[in-house]
């Protein structure tokens, strides 16, 4: 993340994402597929890491093989065919709305305060040491004698799916493919995410 | 290719302010708006930090006012700052002056720093 002045002076927190350039390496049709879609494929990757089935599908798209391979549906943007390079300001451009989805970062087993944002007892613990970050109560006794599935508790937390909606493009750097997006974005530094229109 | 260094070196403007020092006594001019209004206030007091790197590094300017220390913290790459002046150059040990927020009165001074390296 960095940060940038707009024009009124403000300070806005940015992050920078390398969003390209992306080939198109398959366009599903609904008469083919059953619906609509475009497939990009970004960022070189080995062929010895790529799979035989997958070095054949990037021979039929004429490019070399690619690490991550994400569909797009309803991608109107472009009229692309299979094989095109697509550049960051094809599809976006400043002042865009775009909805970023990224693996967040894991954070190991967690309590409830962290993992569900419980509240805690804080001071008001009648005098037991050892409760201020605990759950409470998690049911009634005999009846119905057990806990109920999916009551909240601590564990792994983080490492999972997160999607950020409503960001906006700040700037693009077409000559290298950076995008800056107003906010934070869920991931680690140099995590893969999808940033959709 | 470093992306975030890229992008920085891209929305970074040259500045021209005086290359100062923490300990250095300063006097920062900087916009102020107030509605439709534009005005210049400035601050003047003691550099106790310089922290971070790139576009997002910025100074803490402390002086005493009333009796109450107040801190203000400047990004360097701020629009708003229009002029910094250099006052006084200090003397001083560390990067980080926050030992100077526990003092008052004259426990408080930096020493003044005669030998400048040009």
């Amino acid at each position: 993340m960095t940060s940038v002045f707009d024009e009124s002076g403000h300070n806005v927190a940015c992050t920078v994402v390398q969003a390209g350039p992306c080939v198109v390496t398959q366009i599903k049709s609904e008469d083919t597929d059953g619906y609509e879609a475009i497939q990009l494929g970004y960022e070189e990757a080995k062929e010895k890491n790529t799979s035989q089935a997958m070095i054949g599908h990037f021979e039929k798209a004429k490019t070399t093989p690619k690490r991550q391979v994400v569909e797009f549906r309803d991608f109107d943007a472009v009229e692309k065919t299979v094989g095109d390079v697509l550049k960051v300001n094809e599809v976006f451009a400043e002042g865009d709305v775009v909805n970023a989805i990224g693996t967040s970062k894991g954070k190991g087993f967690q309590g409830v305060v962290k993992r569900h944002g419980f509240a805690g007892v804080n001071d008001a613990t009648h005098g037991q040491h050892n409760r201020q970050r605990h759950p409470g109560s998690i049911g009634a006794a005999s009846y119905p004698a057990r806990v109920f599935k999916g009551m909240r508790m601590g564990g792994r937390t983080g490492g999972k799916r997160v999607k950020v909606d409503n960001l906006s493009v700040v700037r693009i750097f077409p000559e290298e493919n950076l995008i800056l997006i107003k906010g934070a974005i869920p991931g680690h530094k140099g995590s893969y995410v999808i940033i959709e229109k | 290719m470093d992306a975030i260094k890229f992008v920085e070196e891209q929305i970074t403007r040259e500045s021209n302010f005086p290359k100062f020092r923490p300990g250095d006594n300063i006097n920062v001019d900087y916009k102020i708006v107030e509605g439709a209004k534009e005005r210049i206030q400035s601050f003047r007091g003691n550099v106790i930090q310089i922290n971070g790197s790139g576009a997002t590094r910025t100074f803490t300017v402390r002086k005493m006012s009333n009796g109450v220390g107040v801190e203000r913290i400047f990004p360097f790459a701020s629009p708003n700052i229009t002029e910094i002046k250099i006052l006084k150059r200090g003397k001083v040990r560390r990067a980080k002056l926050y030992y100077l927020r526990e003092l008052v009165g004259k426990k408080a001074r930096i020493k003044e720093r005669t030998h400048i390296k040009k």
